[in-house]
């Protein structure tokens, strides 16, 4: 028994230990959810009834609906453009030698090592002169937002990709180049396949950054019909702090469906991914 | 075709001649679709440039696509080709804005010194308008060029003498053709083309903002009294240009302008608020690491900070590192059970979740006081704020760590732990010896850049405490102010702007960072990638 203690005990131990500080808030945050009254002061750990008052009068009250729709279109697409972006340069940091590597290398790390939105002023006026010339991409639009957040593709992704690639052996782009592939074949067709456990980790950092962007969408999207859910439920609680809790913890609920969808769609990719680049590179 | 073996000068090898690559069709097709929406975009892009006659905007953008369209038809600069896309939205909105805020540091841009000299001149003299006998009067009707409830307001006015419509807003008055207004029986205006009225209702929601307008004129400016008349008051202060000074025509007290602080300042050195804006060279720089009231804060802040994010990485690395340690084990049941549950918080959204937490340590009716039956006013001192500030990031961070942690234990080959058993180490020696550094080597970066991350935290501290608890005698930076917060509320807070200032400590922040994780990315071999 004391051996069973010494080396299985003990790890039962921390597991609970850990889950029960993981799962309090959820616990808390779905008891909220359910909980008929729906603010902050009536709420408790243990639900207190079950109703989904609260998740009718999202829907109804306010645009969550809208809110939802954006924030999974806006983090889809970013990702997604950002993830391929990155995967091209990361090729070419990898494979490639040429002038200007280096310093290009550290200066993507770098770049990102300043504070962006303290840039909040400059992106305020560039797109006050951008939405009085092309009305689409400027304030209040999704494709605005995404070209905004585009901005950032290349960065510390583009170096866990570009790890990734290190640990690929060169022999195989160079026989396939013998073959008579071009770059680009090499490229879609060789490179894009082995790396995808990368770049899975790297679309769901992304997308999980993206959904929860708060600052940048807060100056960007006023308009009640664009905003994402980070600045549609921070709107909720902003005033109305107690009133609004039951609302905005089932807002927090659905908020974390799409993560965990990509999440789940995802996952045997992410446990490789998130370390293979560094172990090996 | 040399395309595909030359990079550029610093191949290293030479290969056999490559033959001539196969053109796959749906590569071809896929690149000419590409180009022909590159053009499209252009020239949907360039109209508005040729409309507004923006000819620098229109030469840049016929430049780019240009130079894109080379890019990709020659079978040169292969690199280049990879890297243009993520490059030129880099350019367009990570370098140009920080580069435009750095150059900001270097003046005094904020409230009361935003634009020209000139404009701080016409506000100056709008600001002191006041009705004197005699001046003339209209009557007003308040219309917008946009939405009734938040577009920007216009005065139009009638001349009762002469029956001239004109409209005006801050920026000038201008007439009116009669044929695109109609004027009512009363004078006032009814209708006008391009402008939406605002009716009664509507405007009185908006007269704070109607009374603050000022349309300025040659000898003043027009001003609202009420919502339906107007009148063309006397400017009380005018610009003289021969003294370069503002001069107060009933007091005969003047301001000389001072270029060095952008400002018009009396003789008795008061000051007017509507100043311009003017290079000040270091003194921001200076400010922060010399006058004593800005000085200290910034550095009890700046230990602080490395503290907050020393322990958020540390904490959340140990606590994962320890539950990935105390799960990989084969004989643990339900792992499966407790992974999925455990990496819950990562799921949740964050920002929702630092809000919930900031309600759990709510004084009154938080879930932690109720849980513990306690009465602590969390938020209200130093040391249980920093500590709660810390508990939410290690809740936050953990499953990261965690995750990670896992993968990278499971890539360690078992046969070299029980190695170092059978040798007779310890489990905890094994684990020193041969586990943690393993690890490391594996971990270290992710560390860097989790430490770079969470020392700019902003979310952490401004959806939780918000800085809180603030001492007595500077609320403008509180004990859990990490200087991302604390230079938010310089450049936004409620004290005015101070855009150059904050700027000033956002280059700090940046060094301060850059130096940090160079030093250690120097100690990975992730930097000696770069130099192969």
């Amino acid at each position: 028994m004391t051996r069973w203690i010494q080396q299985v005990g003990w790890r039962h131990l921390v597991g609970v230990l850990v889950l029960a500080f993981a799962m309090v808030p959820i616990v808390f945050v779905f008891s909220a959810a359910l909980n008929p009254l729906g603010t902050l002061s009536s709420s408790e750990l243990v639900p207190t009834g079950a109703s989904l008052a609260n998740f009718t009068n999202l829907f109804g009250n306010t645009a969550f609906g809208r809110w939802f729709l954006n924030s999974v279109v806006i983090a889809s697409v970013s990702s997604i453009a950002s993830v391929f972006i990155s995967a091209l340069a990361a090729y070419a940091f990898s494979r490639r030698r040429f002038r200007g590597r280096r310093v290009g290398l550290l200066s993507v790390l770098l770049i990102q090592m300043f504070p962006q939105f303290l840039a909040i002023v400059a992106i305020f006026l560039i797109f006050s002169t951008v939405t009085d010339l092309w009305p689409a991409i400027g304030f209040n639009t999704s494709w605005g937002l995404i070209l905004l957040y585009l901005g950032g593709a290349l960065g510390v992704n583009t170096w866990l990709m570009k790890g990734f690639f290190d640990t690929l052996p060169r022999e195989l782009d160079e026989s396939a180049t013998v073959d008579g592939a071009s770059h680009a074949q090499v490229f879609f067709r060789i490179l894009l396949p082995l790396v995808a456990p990368i770049l899975a980790v790297t679309a769901l950092l992304a997308f999980i950054g993206t959904i929860n962007e708060f600052l940048i969408a807060n100056v960007f999207l006023t308009d009640a019909g664009s905003k994402t859910l980070p600045v549609g439920l921070y709107g909720l609680v902003a005033g109305e702090r107690n009133a609004n809790f039951g609302m905005f913890c089932a807002g927090t609920l659905l908020t974390a469906i799409p993560t965990v969808l990509v999440f789940q769609l995802l996952q045997r990719y992410i446990t490789d991914g998130l370390t293979a680049g560094a172990v090996k590179g | 075709m040399t395309a595909t073996m030359l990079g550029g000068p610093a191949t290293r090898q030479a290969r056999p001649a490559p033959p001539e690559p196969a053109k796959s069709v749906v590569g071809q097709v896929a690149k000419a679709l590409l180009l022909g929406l590159t053009i499209a975009i252009a020239v949907w892009a360039a109209f508005p440039l040729i409309e507004n006659e923006i000819w620098i905007g229109l030469a840049i953008l016929v430049v780019t696509t240009a130079a894109l369209l080379y890019l990709y038809l020659t079978p040169r600069h292969v690199p280049l080709k990879y890297l243009a896309p993520g490059t030129i939205l880099l350019i367009l909105f990570q370098v140009f804005p920080v580069l435009y805020t750095a150059s900001t540091a270097f003046t005094n841009f904020g409230d009361g010194h935003r634009g020209s000299k000139q404009e701080a001149v016409v506000a100056i003299q709008t600001a002191s308008v006041t009705q004197v006998p005699g001046s003339q009067q209209y009557a007003l009707t308040v219309a917008t060029t946009g939405d009734p409830a938040t577009g920007p307001l216009v005065f139009l006015v009638t001349d009762p003498a002469t029956r001239q419509v004109s409209a005006g807003n801050a920026d000038g008055l201008k007439g009116l053709p009669a044929g695109e207004v109609t004027v009512g029986s009363t004078g006032r205006i009814t209708a006008a083309s391009g402008y939406t009225i605002l009716n009664a209702g509507q405007a009185s929601r908006r007269s704070a903002e109607i009374t603050a307008l000022a349309v300025p004129t040659k000898g003043g400016a027009i001003r609202s009294s009420g919502l339906s008349r107007a009148y063309e008051g006397k400017a009380g202060r005018a610009f003289d240009e021969r003294c370069d000074c503002i001069r107060d025509t009933t007091t005969g007290q003047t301001w000389t302008a001072n270029e060095k602080v952008g400002a018009f300042v009396a003789a008795d050195g008061d000051r007017l608020a509507q100043g311009w804006r003017v290079s000040v060279g270091l003194s921001n720089f200076t400010r922060v690491l010399t006058d004593s009231a800005i000085a200290t804060p910034f550095l009890r802040t700046l230990v602080w900070n490395f503290a907050f994010a020393l322990a958020s990485t540390g904490g959340t690395f140990v606590l994962g590192l320890l539950l990935a340690m105390a799960l990989h084990s084969p004989r643990v049941r339900g792992r499966t059970a407790y992974r999925v549950l455990l990496v819950l918080p990562y799921a949740m959204p964050s920002f929702a979740m630092l809000l919930v937490w900031r309600d759990m340590f709510n004084t009154d009716f938080g879930l932690i006081n109720n849980l513990f039956g306690s009465d602590v006013d969390w938020f209200g001192g130093s040391a249980s704020a920093r500590l709660a500030v810390i508990l939410v990031q290690l809740w936050l961070g953990y499953p990261y760590m965690f995750l990670v942690a896992t993968g990278a234990l499971q890539a360690i080959p078992r046969e070299l732990s029980e190695a170092s058993r059978i040798d007779g180490a310890s489990a905890w020696g094994g684990f020193r010896r041969i586990t943690l550094p393993l690890l490391m080597v594996a971990l270290t970066p992710l560390l860097i850049s989790s430490f770079a991350f969470n020392f700019n935290n902003f979310n952490a501290i401004y959806l939780t405490t918000e800085g809180a608890p603030f001492p007595a005698d500077n609320p403008a930076n509180g004990a859990t102010d990490l200087l991302i917060t604390y230079t938010y509320r310089i450049a936004f807070g409620g004290g005015g702007a101070q855009y150059g200032y904050a700027a000033a400590i956002s280059i700090f922040i940046f060094l301060i960072v850059a130096v940090v994780s160079a030093i250690s990315f120097r100690r990975t071999r992730h930097l000696e990638e770069v130099h192969a």
